[in-house]
């Protein structure tokens, strides 16, 4: 089970997790650090250790910013964002996971909402 | 009636495990003039050799078979084996079943086939074999040296120590090399300055030495044993004879803003300058590009200040012409620019420097005296991080793929300095792993942490932010402590990648020397010939080859002089007898095989021919110079009219080889 998901995971990344050499500049460079509980280094290294599940758990999936700054600095060329970005896509991909719902929308927004920030989340956080 | 034997190799479990070999023996063994069929262990060993002797004689043969690995490995043994007893060395030809065969198949009757295909055509190219007997050459007893840093001084040195005559040329005004501004050498921390002037010194005054500096090698021909080089000598506008060397021209230098490549850039020079205090030959260099004398006329105050008259502002460049029996390749590296990785602020920040930087800022002849100082306001910094591997290990695209290998000692050694001058300084290393093998490595990187107190981290650095207080803010991992961190730091070094050279390309063109992808040279056997290169007579030495530290580079080049030695040693060189030869009768001299000729070999005459009415005729005819031809075998392929053939690889057997394939 956990090794289809990591074959699902790394083709919808694209990401070539095995590539990594540890050096933690990921992590380093990462504006959401503090807030996440699993940190980009970690995505990669448990998505290749098939380590998913908890990562499927974890609110650090909805953390990431998708600032692409750990794909940009990144030495190796791994990609962690858009490891991130897939194990989320595995999430809502489920029955109910929706992380957002329609219906909560109107309470959410105010005037200052960028739409470009609606359109991002919907397409992040819903189906 | 020819009698050929075959004789396959087991290469232990190389071959066998992959080849059936007994069934590739037997198959061969069916093949027409084959008298003599047999399978071995180890066909190169002493007693596979003595079988393959003992069937010669025994069997009376005229031509033998080695089905074993590739010829560049054992070529040479089994040629030795069949001269020792009594056939022509020409006579043996080698099927390689393991390189190209054993090694990169997996199937095992695919693989004995392919095999059996791979010796039934050399079977057919012996057949059309002719014995050959090989030339001689004369070698010419001098070595040149291309690169005067520590690595060309060292091979100079030896080559010299031995009573061979050898030039260095140096394409900077003085020999030295980036050791020259080096503070002190790990692991034993002696001052470099103080084992590196004594041997450039040793240079200057050795009689087998002569030193070309500011000279760059422009053109080279000839091949292993007696080669032509052209060596550039660059108008330096100071009569190398005349110059003291005392200095008062670059005091008197009204242009004083040139940036003083010696410091990084982090002073300045004069337009006349003298590099450092130690260099060697101490002559002044006029630097062309500032000088307003030579860019507009209006000067002259070096020339009037000269006791000696030793300015000259109408030198040209020259070129001198030499004869060499081996080239030593010793270019060197340069730390790569690190501008590009913008995440460090390289270029927003004085105070984000190299670590070539960081080395002049602790040398007494630097910019500071020594005494360790922000370049951005003179102070003392009090944090000091230090990031490993920038652009080293990196993707393609991103940097270099390989390790630099020296960063981890040097990173060390400045932590370790930095603590023992300045205790009151907090020093942060940012390493992925620390690389330490090395005769008392690990124990230097150890006292760094242990007994000096220097912070190791193990994480990357996402980024260095100039803040407005002058700090710098460098947000990196731990990854041991599982968080991201925040430093505020005065300075932050960079240990930069080094790569090759960059006159290292172009030369490598000139010598017909091969290359890696990273534009490292590369060696005939990065075993077994590490300090040659696969062109005869190019030998290799120091970081030209690869990353190295000094201790590695001296040993290499050492090694290096040694295999020199052993070529000038010798009066006469063996030629390679498998070379062109055109068929005068068939050449028309079009000259065509001449233009494709590497190493001008080819050369035309007029000839007199009889024709069948018994009138003659002159024509023009192709000759290939036999000692200079390296029997590559480009003309062969480009001669319209097949007149160039190759002794040993001659167009009917390679087709005799192509028919036994395919039959």
């Amino acid at each position: 089970m956990e090794q289809k998901r990591k074959e699902q995971i790394l083709r919808m990344s694209g990401a070539e997790v095995r590539k990594c050499m540890k050096c933690g500049k990921c992590s380093a460079t990462c504006p959401s650090y503090d807030e996440m509980e699993y940190h980009p280094h970690q995505f990669v290294a448990m998505v290749n250790e098939g380590n998913i599940e908890k990562l499927m758990e974890s609110e650090s999936i909805y953390k990431c910013l998708t600032c692409f700054a750990c794909v940009e600095r990144c030495p190796r060329g791994v990609e962690p964002a858009k490891v991130v970005e897939a194990v989320r896509l595995e999430v809502i991909r489920q029955q109910g996971k929706n992380r957002l719902k329609q219906d909560d929308i109107p309470a959410k927004l105010d005037e200052d909402t960028p739409g470009q920030l609606l359109m991002t989340a919907m397409r992040k956080y819903a189906k | 009636m020819q009698r050929i034997g075959v004789f396959v190799c087991h290469c232990g479990t190389n071959i066998a495990a992959t080849v059936d070999v007994k069934a590739v023996a037997e198959a061969l063994g069916r093949e027409p003039s084959v008298v003599l069929s047999a399978e071995y262990q180890y066909m190169c060993s002493e007693s596979g050799q003595n079988l393959i002797k003992d069937a010669i004689r025994e069997h009376g043969l005229t031509g033998i078979v080695v089905c074993s690995c590739s010829p560049r490995m054992h070529e040479a043994t089994f040629r030795k084996t069949a001269t020792a007893a009594g056939l022509n060395p020409y006579m043996v030809e080698i099927a390689n079943i393991r390189e190209q065969c054993s090694w990169i198949h997996k199937n095992i009757e695919e693989a004995t086939e392919k095999a059996i295909i791979l010796g039934r055509a050399a079977i057919a190219k012996v057949l059309l074999n002719a014995p050959l007997t090989a030339g001689e050459s004369p070698v010419v007893k001098r070595a040149l040296v291309i690169g005067g840093g520590i690595a060309g001084i060292q091979t100079a040195l030896d080559i010299a120590e031995a009573g061979y005559e050898v030039d260095i040329v140096e394409k900077n005004p003085t020999i030295g090399g980036k050791m020259t501004q080096i503070d002190k050498t790990f692991p034993t921390l002696d001052c470099a300055a103080c084992i590196l002037t004594p041997k450039m010194v040793d240079c200057a005054q050795h009689e087998k030495i002569k030193i070309y500096s500011y000279s760059e090698v422009e053109a080279v021909s000839g091949f292993v044993g007696n080669f032509s080089v052209k060596i550039k000598r660059k108008a330096r506008y100071v009569d190398e004879t005349k110059c003291t060397g005392c200095g008062l021209c670059t005091e008197k230098c009204p242009v004083k803003k040139v940036p003083n490549e010696f410091n990084m850039g982090m002073d300045n020079r004069r337009a006349v300058y003298i590099p450092f205090a130690q260099a060697v030959p101490k002559i002044a260099t006029i630097d062309a590009d500032h000088c307003n004398m030579l860019k507009n006329g209006k000067c002259g105050v070096c020339a009037k200040v000269c006791s000696v008259g030793a300015i000259d502002y109408k030198q040209k460049d020259t070129i001198i012409e030499e004869k060499y029996g081996a080239i030593v390749v010793a270019t060197g590296f340069n730390p790569i620019k690190v501008d590009k990785y913008d995440e460090y602020a390289y270029s927003q920040s004085k105070d984000v420097i190299t670590s070539l930087e960081f080395e002049r800022l602790t040398n007494a002849a630097g910019p500071t005296s020594g005494t360790l100082l922000r370049p951005s306001d003179g102070k003392h910094p009090h944090t000091i991080v230090f990031i490993q591997c920038v652009g080293s290990r990196c993707t393609p695209e991103k940097g270099k793929t390989y390790c630099s290998k020296i960063c981890c000692m040097y990173t060390a050694k400045h932590a370790m300095l930095t603590r023992e001058k300045y205790p009151d300084t907090d020093v942060y290393v940012f390493y992925i792993d620390v690389r330490t093998p090395g005769k008392n490595f690990d124990e230097f990187y150890r006292r760094a942490v242990e007994d000096y107190g220097v912070h190791y981290i193990k994480g990357a650095v996402g980024k260095v932010v100039p803040r407005a207080d002058g700090t710098l803010d460098v947000q990196g991992s731990d990854l041991i402590m599982n968080e991201q961190i925040h430093i505020k730091a005065d300075l932050v070094v960079l240990a930069a990648a080094i790569e090759p050279d960059k006159s290292a390309r172009p030369l490598a063109t000139m010598l017909t020397a091969s290359m890696d992808t990273n534009d490292f040279f590369t060696e005939a056997h990065a075993k077994l010939r590490p300090v040659e290169s696969p062109t005869a007579g190019i030998f290799l030495s120091g970081t030209c080859q690869g990353p190295k530290d000094i201790p590695e580079t001296v040993s290499q080049a050492s090694a290096c002089a040694v295999k020199v030695v052993g070529l000038l040693a010798k009066d006469k060189l063996t030629c390679n007898p498998c070379v062109a030869h055109s068929d005068e009768l068939m050449c028309n001299g079009c000259g065509q095989c001449a233009n494709v000729c590497p190493y001008g070999a080819i050369s035309y005459s007029d000839k007199e021919f009889r024709m069948p009415d018994r009138t003659t005729k002159m024509r023009r005819v192709a000759y290939v110079n036999p000692a200079v031809c390296q029997g590559c075998g480009a003309c062969t392929v480009t001669c319209p009219s097949g007149a160039m053939d190759l002794y040993g690889f001659s167009n009917e057997q390679i087709m005799a080889e192509v028919d036994a394939i395919c039959k």
